[in-house]
């Protein structure tokens, strides 16, 4: 028998019963759908958190107060107060040969103002290395001058969003801002360009640290970022970190490095398994499917009982009637699982519309993926009505109307 | 040339053995035309089924053309069925989804034939058995008389030597059953071996061989 005679017999089989085709495409439409959706915003989300922190640059280390480990045993009779992070701390690890940049960071909010125009802003206290270690630029004017760190000087740089808000298209540098209670010249404005630091750049006011901190009344930095030499540096700069910050805390291991890299591999792979898992939920409506295909068939093959026994009168061998159900169930999981993908790709359209910023791309895998299982759960539920089929016995399928 | 020897049959029917054939010996020469006749529960369909391949006796043999069928596999006899056997049914069983034209082609189809040849076959045949205006209706959309030459057609389509007909006219109003009987006396003629089983005695007068059956058993010939 042709292939084309076979595709075309199991073809017009399906057609033949239009409600009960309807309903087994809709359940693998729904099953194939569903597990290509849900796979494809998994994967955005990935793409989307790894994308965010890619931009961090990939030789930074980011030294925190504090450790975030939790280790086992009993909590501390006399608790661990983590020391805080000095400017003294942050100086002292330039003397590292595998680190370039330096940056400390102290930040907190403060009534920012020009005349009567106010705004409570974001003021981020660091030193000059922020400039080439955000690979910041300048709009107008100029980044924090070199100089002694601790020493604090009424300058500040102003983002572009506040700089739009405060001046509007007039020039700011050279211009006098309030800062809390205390006055600032402007010497410079960022462009847009440049990575953030975690918080959004444009709407931030850039003081030299030592001004931040008298400004917020601390002594303590919120983190340490820090540039390696470069990227074989790395693992030296981290153990130099620790090292250094360990002799100067009296021997405690009270603060946190943080390499990109590390962040980076834990957030993919919680966004792999998260992914897999949502995906693999979703193939269980697959199985269902399958059930689905299996259920119908069966009540099919009993429908069909005398044209079963009319085949096998003219001819037909067993196998032959098996592989023309087998075929059936395989062309219905085919149409469906296509059907599934363009019902996807229709909600991936709407979705993304819905929301223009979040990366949507369906993954080559999960298509491939669900098609393939889509398939095989149409031919493992289709095999039992099959041999049903095959094994009727054509006297008795006959001998009746 | 058929010819079965001591050929048994038994059929489970609830928890007891009914013996549908006992010890049937039968020869059919080539191009004959032989009557089935008995009353409900003789075994006459039950043996037309035996010598149509459908059914496998539980005891005695069967030889078609002098070689042995008991003994072959399920693709062998299906092959034998295909080319060598037509049959046609007293409820006619066409695919209801199918055209007439389509039911026709079915056995070709199975066998493997190309499509063009499966055209012109189909294409002659109908016009030899005056269902041309018909052909591309489907069964519900013909009367009992067209969908029995539907189906005889279909039977022969493959140009078997043997015709098997299980009360061919039992659904059939007289004119149409008269037309279908004319065919198959045609094709019998024509050197096909005819065996129809029938409950109707004119229909068993026309033929030139009648075999009674009761009980599973032949109880009379002539």
């Amino acid at each position: 028998m042709y292939l084309r005679d076979i595709i075309g017999f199991s073809l017009r089989a399906s057609l033949g019963y239009p409600v009960r085709t309807f309903l087994m495409l809709l359940a693998m439409a729904i099953g194939v759908g569903s597990v290509v959706i849900l796979s494809t915003l998994g994967e955005g989300a990935r793409r989307y958190v790894i994308g965010q922190f890619s931009n961090l640059g990939t030789n930074l280390i980011i030294v925190l107060p504090g450790r975030s480990e939790t280790v086992g045993g009993p909590p501390p009779l006399l608790g661990i107060t983590p020391r805080d992070l000095t400017l003294d701390d942050a100086m002292a690890l330039l003397r590292s040969s595998s680190i370039r940049h330096v940056a400390p960071l102290t930040v907190g909010a403060a009534p920012v103002s020009v005349g009567v125009r106010q705004r409570e802003t974001t003021i981020l206290g660091s030193t000059p290395s922020l400039l080439p270690l955000r690979q910041l630029e300048m709009a107008q004017g100029r980044f924090l001058p070199e100089g002694d760190p601790t020493r604090a000087a009424p300058i500040c740089v102003l983002g572009y969003e506040i700089k739009a808000e405060l001046f509007g298209a007039a020039p700011a540098v050279g211009e006098s801002v309030r800062i809390g209670d205390r006055r600032f010249r402007i010497i410079g404005v960022l462009s847009d360009k440049g990575e953030s630091v975690g918080m959004d750049m444009g709407d931030i006011v850039i003081v030299p640290v030592a001004s931040a901190q008298a400004l917020f009344n601390t002594s303590s930095l919120f983190r340490i970022m820090i540039e390696a030499s470069d990227r074989d540096a790395i693992g030296r700069a981290k153990e130099a970190i620790a090292a250094i910050i360990r002799e100067r805390h009296d021997g405690e291991d009270d603060v946190t490095i943080v390499t990109q890299d590390a962040i980076l591999a834990t957030f993919d792979r919680i966004f792999v398994a998260l992914t897999l898992t949502v995906a693999g939920i979703a193939a269980i409506s697959l199985a269902v499917a399958g059930i689905l295909i299996m259920n119908v068939m069966l009540i099919a093959v009993s429908q069909r009982r005398s044209e079963v026994g009319l085949l096998k009168a003219i001819g037909a061998p067993g196998n032959r009637i098996l592989l023309l159900f087998l075929v059936e169930a395989a062309i219905l999981s085919l149409v469906g699982a296509a059907f599934g993908l363009i019902l996807a790709a229709a909600g991936i359209w709407v979705l993304g519309r819905i929301f223009p910023d979040f990366p949507l791309s369906m993954p080559l895998w999960s298509l491939a993926a669900a098609v393939g299982v889509a398939l095989s759960s149409g031919l493992v539920f289709g095999v039992l009505p099959a041999r049903r089929a095959a094994r009727l016995d054509p006297v008795q399928s006959l001998s009746r109307r | 040339m058929i010819t079965l020897a001591g050929i048994c049959r038994e059929f489970m029917v609830g928890d007891e053995r009914v013996a549908a054939l006992r010890d049937v010996d039968l020869t059919i020469a080539t191009g004959e035309y032989v009557a089935v006749m008995g009353p409900s529960g003789s075994g006459k369909s039950t043996l037309l089924n035996i010598i149509g391949l459908l059914d496998r006796p539980d005891a005695g043999t069967y030889l078609l053309d002098g070689d042995y069928i008991t003994g072959l596999g399920d693709r062998q006899q299906a092959a034998l069925r295909r080319h060598k056997i037509g049959f046609v049914f007293q409820f006619f069983h066409l695919v209801p989804r199918m055209t007439a034209a389509e039911n026709i082609e079915l056995p070709m189809i199975l066998a493997g034939i190309d499509p063009s040849e499966r055209k012109r076959r189909v294409a002659a045949t109908i016009d030899a058995f005056g269902i041309g205006n018909r052909a591309r209706h489907r069964p519900d959309q013909l009367s009992g008389g067209q969908r029995q030459r539907v189906a005889i057609a279909r039977a022969v389509i493959m140009q078997p030597h043997t015709l098997l007909a299980d009360e061919p006219t039992g659904n059939l109003d007289r004119v149409s059953g008269g037309e279908v009987v004319e065919i198959l006396e045609g094709l019998n003629s024509g050197g096909i071996t005819l065996i129809t089983v029938t409950h109707d005695p004119d229909l068993g007068k026309r033929a030139g061989r009648r075999i009674r059956m009761v009980d599973g058993r032949i109880e009379s010939e002539d």
